[in-house]
This record gives C-alpha cells, sequence and structure tokens, in this order.
C-alpha cells in the first residue's frame, strides 16, 4: 500500500490558566472542543489516542493515563491507545507519531490530546518535581532545576556575543501579549508596555517576570486522518502534515560536550531536515508558532530556523518583522507567553493556530497563510522538534 | 552509594559514578576518561558513552578554568530556599570538561566577570552535605 497522506481536520483547547480541574478533566474539555470543530465526525470512529503529558504521573498521580482518558471521552480505541513524554514537545511529538501510524495504515483517525495539571495547591510540588526534566542526579543537586537561570545565562551570551540588547528581548513579550489579547483560551488576555516589560520583577536578570511563561493548566486536542477520511469529514480546505523532524542533542546534563548556549545546532539540523521533507524553504513559510518559553528563545528561534541571520534575531523582532504585516507572523495566537506552556500542550496547541490560520479561520489571522510551522524546544534546550503543515501535501 | 549526601538535595542514592562521592569526601572533583575512544566526561560516567565501554579512567579536573556565563538564581527549587540567592556559572577546562556549578559565596559580586579565572573545588557544607564549587582561579 503506498503511504497515504495525512492531515489534520480541526483542534480545540480547554480553557488554559489556573484551574481548579484535574488533567482528565481537562482532556475531556479539549477533546469535547475538538469534536465540535469537526461536528460531521462521530466520535466513535476514532480509532487511536495518543496522550502527551509528562507530569501526569507525578503532580495528577495518574500514570497509565492514556486508557482513562479514552474512557472519560468515550471512545473504544482499536489501533492505539498510550501515552507520549517529550516535556515541551509532547504534543508534537504525539502529532508525527499520529502522522506516522495513519501514513502506514496502522490507524485510520486519531485523536492526539495533551496537557498538564502544572498549578498544586501544594506550591512547593511545581518547584520540586521540575528539577525531574533534567539529569537531575547532578543538575538538580547544583540547584539548576528551575529553567530561568539556563535560559538567562543564553539570553546574556546572546547580548554579549552580538550586541542583543534588553528592549529586543522585551519586544518579543510585547507582541506576543499583544497577539493573545483576543484569544479567549490562553492563559492570559493583557497587553504590556515595552517599559512595563523592561521593568518587571528579576527572575534571573537579565529576564523578568514578563520574560517568562508561566505555569499553565490546561490541554488541548487536534484529530488527524488520511486524505480520503478528511474530504469525507470536513468541508474545509484540508491542512497537511507535509514534513516533520525532531532532533536530540547531547545536551542532557551539565558539560554539554562540544555544545554552545546561543548556537542551536540541533534547531538548525531539525529545520533541515524539516524544510526538506516538507519540499519547502524558511522564505515559504506564510506563519509559524515558535516556542518562546523565554523571549530570548524566540529570538534565537529566528536565527536558527532561517528567518533571519545568525546575531540578527534581536533587531527582526524589534523592527517588527516577526509581527503581523511583517516578514513573517509569528506566535499569532500569544505564544507561550500569553497562552501559558502546560508542557504536552503546547505543540498541540501550536498545531490548532497553523490549522485555523491555514484554513483562513484564526482570531488573528494572517491573509492567505498556505504553508505553517510549529517549534518545540524541550527541557534546557534537549531537543527541538518541528512540523510544516500547508495547504498541499 | 554516597549519593545521597550529594549537593543541596539529592535525587538519587544509587550510581554507578557513585565512585565520584568517595573522591569529592578526599576533595577531589573528578571526571572520567575512555582509554578506548579518548572522550572525558563531566559529570563523569561508568560506562562511555561515546563507545559504551565499561572501562574508563578517573582523572582530578585541576588547573584553571574560564568562566563563560552566569546567572543569579533568585528563586530556587524547593529545596534551595535557604539558599538562594545563589549564583550559577559555566566553568570551561581544559581539554573540553565544561562544569556547572556555583560560585563561591566567599567571591564578591562585583568581582564576577565573564573571562575570570576558576578552579573547582569539593564543598563540605554547613548541614554535612557534600558538592563542589567554583572558587577564583
Amino acid at each position: 500500500m503506498a503511504d497515504r497522506k495525512v492531515c489534520i481536520l480541526g483542534g480545540g483547547m480547554s480553557k488554559w490558566g489556573v484551574r481548579e480541574a484535574s488533567i482528565v478533566d481537562m482532556a475531556q474539555e479539549a477533546a469535547k472542543d475538538c469534536f465540535d470543530d469537526v461536528p460531521v465526525l462521530k466520535k466513535e470512529d476514532v480509532d487511536g489516542l495518543l496522550f502527551a503529558s509528562s507530569y501526569c504521573g507525578r503532580r495528577s498521580f495518574q500514570v497509565n493515563a492514556a486508557p482513562v482518558i479514552a474512557e472519560r471521552i468515550g471512545i473504544k480505541p482499536t489501533s492505539m491507545c498510550t501515552r507520549v513524554d517529550t516535556l515541551c514537545a509532547g504534543g508534537s511529538s504525539g502529532i508525527i507519531l499520529a502522522t506516522g501510524l495513519i501514513k502506514a495504515g496502522m490507524a485510520d483517525i486519531m485523536i492526539v490530546i495533551g496537557g498538564e495539571k502544572l498549578y498544586t495547591p501544594q506550591r512547593w510540588e511545581t518547584y520540586y518535581s521540575e528539577l525531574a526534566s533534567i539529569d537531575h542526579d547532578w543538575d538538580g543537586a547544583q540547584g539548576i532545576g528551575l529553567p530561568p537561570p539556563f535560559f538567562s545565562m543564553t539570553a546574556q551570551e546572546h547580548m554579549k556575543r552580538y550586541g542583543t540588547t534588553k528592549e529586543q528581548l522585551s519586544a518579543v513579550s510585547v507582541k506576543n501579549r499583544r497577539n493573545g489579547l483576543n484569544n479567549p483560551k490562553g492563559h492570559f488576555q493583557k497587553a504590556v508596555s515595552l517599559e512595563e516589560v523592561m521593568a518587571s520583577r528579576p527572575i534571573a536578570p537579565p529576564l523578568g517576570l514578563l520574560d517568562c511563561t508561566p505555569v499553565t493548566d490546561g490541554c488541548a486536542a487536534v484529530i488527524l486522518t488520511h486524505e480520503d477520511k478528511a474530504k469525507e469529514l470536513s468541508d474545509r480546505p484540508l491542512v497537511y502534515v507535509r514534513g516533520t523532524a525532531q532532533v536530540a542533542l547531547h545536551s542532557m546534563s551539565m558539560n554539554w560536550p562540544g555544545e554552545d548556549l546561543t548556537d542551536w545546532v540541533h534547531l538548525r539540523t531539525a529545520a533541515k531536515k524539516a524544510y526538506e521533507r516538507a519540499r519547502v524553504s524558511p522564505d515559504d513559510i506564510d506563519v509559524a508558532q515558535t516556542h518562546d518559553c523565554f523571549t530570548i528563545s524566540e529570538i534565537i528561534e529566528m536565527e536558527d530556523l532561517g528567518f533571519c541571520k545568525k546575531g540578527e534575531g534581536g533587531p527582526f523582532v524589534e523592527s517588527g518583522k516577526s509581527d503581523f504585516g511583517g516578514k513573517i507572523p509569528v506566535n499569532t495566537d500569544g505564544g507561550l507567553l500569553a497562552c501559558g506552556h502546560p508542557f504536552g500542550g503546547t505543540g498541540i496547541r501550536q498545531a490548532r493556530e497553523i490549522v485555523y490560520q491555514l484554513q483562513g479561520r484564526a482570531i488573528g489571522q494572517v491573509e492567505g497563510a498556505k504553508i505553517g510551522l510549529t517549534h518545540n524546544l524541550s527541557g534546557l534546550n534537549v531537543e527541538h522538534t518541528i512540523l510544516i503543515y500547508g495547504r498541499e501535501p | 552509594m554516597g549519593f545521597e549526601n550529594f549537593g543541596t538535595v539529592s535525587f538519587t542514592t544509587e550510581a554507578k559514578a557513585a565512585e565520584f562521592i568517595t573522591y569529592l569526601e578526599q576533595g577531589k572533583v573528578m571526571a572520567t576518561r575512555c582509554p578506548k575512544c579518548g572522550v572525558s566526561y563531566f559529570p563523569p560516567k561508568a560506562d562511555c558513552p561515546s563507545c559504551l565501554s565499561g572501562e574508563v579512567e578517573w582523572f582530578e579536573v585541576k588547573g584553571k578554568g574560564k568562566l563563560a556565563t552566569y546567572t543569579i538564581v533568585n528563586y530556587g527549587p524547593s529545596g534551595f530556599e535557604n539558599d538562594a540567592p545563589y549564583i550559577l556559572a559555566l566553568g570551561e577546562f581544559e581539554g573540553g570538561i565544561q562544569i556547572m556549578s556555583r560560585l563561591s559565596k566567599d567571591i564578591a559580586p562585583s568581582d564576577i566577570k565573564a573571562g575570570m579565572s576558576l578552579v573547582v573545588s569539593s564543598l563540605k557544607r554547613p548541614d554535612g552535605r557534600i558538592s563542589y564549587e567554583f572558587k577564583k582561579g
């Protein structure tokens, strides 16, 4: 059997924020929103479920969560029902795996759900189990668990090497929080001024509170199927998964052998592979959702995704080239800075936004968008994951 | 054994690289080198990640390194509340060894700058726990 072409039919989200709800409650909300988005689909016809979540075993005390969620959303998977963990890229990993299963004919219609319950009544828990996301025997013992210190060093190195300024870092937060203003599903709907970001409470200088993604609860969901089934189930323009890549480099523990804080070789490798597989170049991308866990991240991503030259990410964002009307609008739904970052949910939230963009129904629409990209970095810059979507296969 | 007493908060009690702790108690910060493929590792690895050989050699991280970059941690993870604020730094040592560690509280904040000379040394904390830190080189 020839490889099948794989499409995303639609997507949904629970409300993201500080939620008095369990991980399973929020997975159900996201799935309902997603099923409502694809009304012709009978949910009983969904034959596969992937659930992307890193912390559900710890903070929700729910391991083997996929069958629990299948039961909660009233589906009985017959091809696949399992959990995926690649921390911040879990959702994207789920979409890549679902694409492969459907392409190979091992599944027909899959729902990929992802998210976390991160905000627990026991505040210490969040700041304790975070240390499990690194090489915790070593890095954890030094107290480098929480991500801001690592990205602070990255920012300082980028500032020293390329002359990037605090104003340029802040410009990312201003843009993304403005983009999130009309997104009711995100954590924050509040614009901030450059002055407010610059003056925000220092977390790990030069990063202040408004340079950082918050601690957020929430889930998102998308439905994938093969081209023929997609035509049956939807009148909307089809959105194809065109190319994917996930690249891990040996940066899990403290000595980062041969690697560098600001030169993200693994992101460039992932980008090269994804562009090749999608048969596009960076100039072909009309809209992108990249991993703005911290403002510095988006600046380096602009460079290593090939949207601007190495070292020019600061001026690129400051001059509005990554804003609506610029060279490439980035994080059009608010990104991690406005929506929050319940790890396994983020790649799926990004995919949902790209599907809406390519179908012409986004809240902040990029006119005529035909090709979109999503990107995640996971952990302390351990891994980069890219998906490229298009209106054509 | 020995890892249970390592760092501000330890997360493991059993690891094959536990010899590291024995050396640390003797005041030595050690790394491993694989004699088969020549690659060095810090943190030390009991089995070589490059060629997967189990016959690694221990060597002391001596000499002066260079501070590549650093950050002030104002909000420590759970268990580190009483340590904060503290300074984490990335040090580059001979043979491509990079170490992420705390800067000693003996170093005045005004003296800290990228490029400064560092040494890594073992640290006996007042609470009896054992770790390592950077001192002025």
